[in-house]
């Protein structure tokens, strides 16, 4: 079942509440997104952890109910 | 078979392996397009690589999952640790950073 950005964004920002999201709809089925999350919680850790970090925030959907996510994550400059 | 027993299959793979990637498909066929880039970019380096098709083993599929806390497939290990998924394992590959991890971890890379 397709997820709509909003959901997956809210979701984040429950878990990250400074975080900064945004997402695209590459395909416009509502199952593959591109998603650009910047947050301070991601400093000192690695990718990995970052993205890992992400996805505990979606509750087990990616790789389920959310198909792909293209995910890219950072620091804030101000951080 | 137990979780565990998965995961001993997985540790002896990336233990006995310097760059393992689990995927979908095989590298002359990959039945994913993330598993494609990856392999791409793998070939594109002169890696030499074990692949293991985690749709012909579905205990893998899963198992890989629980054993790295990473939902998706393809997965890239070099010297045992998990170094990412496509998107990372694209970004290191753009900024060079994959070619280095290779390097220092006495990985050949020819075409690096």
């Amino acid at each position: 079942m397709p997820m709509a950005a909003t959901e997956i964004e809210a979701l984040i920002k429950a878990s990250l509440p400074d975080a900064d999201v945004t997402i695209e709809d590459m395909r416009g089925d509502g199952d593959h997104y591109r998603a650009l999350v910047t947050s301070r919680a991601f400093k000192g850790k690695t990718r990995v952890q970052q993205h890992q970090m992400v996805y505990a925030a979606l509750k087990g959907r990616v790789g389920g109910a959310l198909h792909a996510l293209a995910l890219q994550t950072g620091v804030p400059a101000d951080a | 078979m137990t979780d565990e027993a998965v995961f001993q299959r997985i540790c002896t793979d990336i233990e006995n392996n310097d760059v393992v990637l689990f995927m979908k498909g095989t590298p002359v066929h990959p039945m994913c397009g993330f598993s494609a880039a990856v392999v791409q970019i793998l070939g594109h380096m002169g890696v030499t690589y074990k692949s293991v098709d985690v749709l012909m083993d579905s205990e893998v599929r899963d198992g890989i999952k629980q054993f790295s806390n990473w939902p998706t497939i393809p997965q890239l290990y070099v010297k045992g640790e998990f170094i990412g998924g496509c998107d990372i394992v694209r970004d290191m590959h753009a900024s060079g950073e994959l070619s280095e991890v290779l390097k220092s971890a006495g990985v050949n890379a020819p075409a690096a």
